[in-house]
């Protein structure tokens, strides 16, 4: 069923990014599944060559085709694709031009290879250029092929720079078919039909590349989403415990007792082992009290913010709808 | 869990023999605190140690006392004896534009610095990052002003650009392809699509066709200024790798104990072999483990359900939930470093304990270098 109003229901594109070690991969993984749900069509596309999507499915190495690769929680498919900057270029190159054959020379020239890894900003534009085909793709009914595209994007560093495609290839093509193609990427990605989301942890280093990031984006004035907190461990102890914990006033002694009654141990090591527990609820409750400070700054930026539990198993796919799930409970889809 | 080797970082840091450290692994997995902490730890042992960073981590220059890093090495503390510490971030622009300054007179230098195509290669190319990485290490080492250099790598997006990235700048630049670019001027102005057979004609076509007429023209006069400058970027990139290569370098890789950060770390030791790089070991940052680890995962949930269950002891059933979701997270964290041990059990290993919060000072520097020493 369709959560009301989902948050982002007029966007098309949903950009993922994320400082490395965040789980950006992930989130956009479950993303896709959330928004699929209930019936609709997402395509989940990866650009940096690391068969991420993949691992994450458990599947063999995606081709550069999209395929469907899961069924969303009642129905909905999402199809996958990994988008290889050669083979972008091969197609961008027969679908304009019909020079597939030339394309090959350019390949064995080593000229695919310059374009797309040396040159930069020509990389980007093939690769949004893709993504963003995706997005605007009608089918023969008029319609759009994908209700929605998930765009597993650069880490949080580059995001803007890999999104503002004009501008990078503005110094080297002024004119031509790179120049406009660029400008055609540009009408989709500066669009209110596209959201670059944030993947981040309540740990300083993430937060403060979030807000980095996040400042970056809106000065090229592209449209920031929301941040996806992830990995949030829930809080097992109350506030006043915790509290307490930080000061050094945890109550060994009564952990003591709960031990003996719950006869984990003898009465002699008792005591031993409310100490070491004790010391782990202090080292918890000191991670707790800066995991509320990080969270309080996240909340300064003006973003939505999704918190997204900790999986104690590791992510596998019952962990992706798990995570899917919390996104559609808290209005992310 | 099979038990690895230790690795003995000490051991590499007393070696006068050692020279170079590169922490390398996957981005996230706390590569540049690591390699300020084996900087700091080096400098306090006696050593003086230049760490070459490519992270622009604010924070991580303000830990080391430093309100900025920047293209040149700063002192940032001299702890004992001969023992210093210089700290450095790479500006990779500013890297290639001294190397172009260097090398050419100033009119061709400025000619090069002002060509759109120089412009976009020095400040976005994904190898220059990279290759300009190296290329300052390979400056440091010849100065011969540190006797240890540590260096991160760039974040790149696979671990393994680091090694190819230099490779490929300089086959590009070197290459074919260049070589047809740059024909022009070697043919006496005209252009050198013609003087070529049809294939090529295809191919100069399809180039301006998608490039447009002007980016040919930039690239050209970019590459013929650049080509006269190097004489072979190959050959810079080779001497890398026979630096990287030589008896004083010591790779560590640097992982997390997560699923993809080891398999990263599993692949860049496979490759660090294959092209016969000095690995010295693995470090895995962020391990969590528990005071109370005598108390198993399994017994602790079960004693807290048995609590619940009479509803007694409230505080103490949730701090044995919290203690098993901590043992929990420690086996698997095992489980994700085993599959790295079986396939590399040569492979000598150090944990680092996960900390509760950020490095922001020496002190906190100190600390990881004191937990890498005894892990």
């Amino acid at each position: 069923m369709d959560s009301p109003d989902p948050d982002w229901a007029d966007v098309r594109l949903h950009v993922v990014t994320g400082k490395g070690g965040t789980g950006k991969t992930t989130v956009a993984a479950a993303l896709a599944l959330a928004l699929a749900s209930g019936g609709r069509k997402v395509l989940l596309v990866e650009v940096e060559g690391r068969q991420g999507i993949a691992q994450i499915f458990d599947l063999p190495p995606l081709p550069y085709e999209e395929r469907r690769i899961a069924v969303a929680p009642s129905g909905g498919d999402v199809y996958a694709l990994a988008v290889d900057p050669e083979e972008a270029m091969l197609e961008y190159m027969e679908m304009f031009y019909g020079m597939r054959r030339a394309g090959r020379a350019l390949t064995k020239m080593g000229v695919v290879d310059f374009a797309t890894t040396v040159a930069p900003g020509f990389r980007d534009v093939l690769v949004t250029g893709k993504t963003t085909e995706a997005v605007r793709r009608r089918g023969r009914n008029g319609r759009r092929v994908y209700d929605a595209v998930v765009l597993d994007a650069p880490p949080t560093g580059r995001i803007t720079r890999f999104l503002n495609v004009t501008k990078e290839v503005a110094g080297l093509a002024k004119v031509g078919p790179i120049k406009n193609h660029s400008e055609l990427v540009n009408g989709v990605v500066k669009s209110p039909e596209t959201a670059v989301h944030f993947v981040t942890l309540l740990e300083e280093m993430p937060v403060q590349e979030t807000l980095d990031g996040l400042a970056e984006l809106r000065s090229a004035k592209l449209p920031p989403g929301g941040i996806f907190i992830n990995m949030v461990a829930e809080s097992l102890l109350p506030r006043a415990a915790l509290d307490r914990a930080v000061k050094g006033r945890f109550d060994a002694d009564e952990l003591t007792l709960g031990l003996k009654a719950a006869g984990v141990t003898d009465a002699a090591q008792a005591t031993a082992l409310a100490q070491a527990l004790a010391a782990e609820v202090a080292e918890h409750a000191h991670r707790t009290e800066l995991e509320r400070a990080e969270r309080e700054t996240l909340a300064g930026a003006g973003l939505t913010t999704y918190e997204l539990p900790l999986l104690a198993d590791g992510v596998d796919l019952a962990g992706l709808y798990e995570l899917a799930e919390s996104m559609r409970t808290q209005g992310a889809a | 869990m099979k038990k690895p080797a230790t690795l003995d970082i000490d051991a590499i840091l007393d070696d006068e023999g050692t020279r170079i450290i590169v922490c390398c692994g996957a981005g996230g997995v706390g590569k540049t605190t690591t390699a300020a902490a084996l900087g700091l730890r080096a400098a306090e042992r006696g050593r003086c140690a230049v760490v070459l960073t490519v992270d622009p981590a604010r924070r991580l220059a303000q830990s080391m006392g430093l309100t900025e890093l920047d293209n040149t090495p700063r002192l940032v503390v001299s702890p004992k004896g001969d023992g210093q510490l210089w700290a450095m971030m790479l500006d990779m622009k500013r890297t290639f534009d001294e190397i172009i300054e260097a090398h050419a007179d100033p009119a061709r230098a400025r000619q090069i610095l002002s060509n759109p195509f120089y412009q976009s290669l020095s400040s976005s190319f994904s190898g220059t990052q990279e290759y300009m990485a190296m290329e300052k290490l390979g400056q440091l080492r010849r100065s011969d002003e540190w006797d240890l250099i540590i260096v991160d790598t760039p974040p790149s997006r696979s671990a393994l650009d680091f090694l190819d990235a230099p490779e490929r700048l300089g086959r590009f630049l070197d290459g074919r392809f260049i070589r047809l670019l740059t024909a022009p001027a070697k043919a006496g102005g005209r252009s050198a699509f013609r003087l070529l057979n049809a294939g090529f004609g295809l191919m100069a076509g399809a180039m301006t066709k998608l490039l447009g007429a002007q980016v040919i023209k930039d690239l050209q006069t970019f590459v013929s200024a650049l080509d006269a400058v190097f004489g072979g970027f190959r050959q810079r990139a080779e001497m890398t790798y026979k630096l990287l290569q030589a008896p004083g370098t010591a790779f560590l890789v640097v992982a997390a104990p997560e699923r993809d950060a080891m398999r990263e770390a599993s692949y860049f030791v496979e490759r660090l072999a294959e092209e016969r790089m000095p690995l010295a070991g693995l470090v895995v940052n962020r391990v969590h483990g528990s005071p109370a680890s005598a108390l198993s995962a399994a017994r602790s949930a079960a004693a807290a359900e048995d609590l619940e269950s009479r509803g007694e002891h409230e505080l103490t059933a949730a701090v044995l939930r919290l203690h098993a979701g901590r043992m929990q997270l420690a086996a698997r964290e095992s489980r994700e470093q085993e599959h790295f041990i079986s396939a590399h059990p040569t492979v000598p290993v150090a944990q680092v304990r996960a900390m509760s919060e950020d490095v922001h000072d020496l002190a906190g520097l100190r600390r990881i270098g004191d937990l890498l020493a005894t892990a």
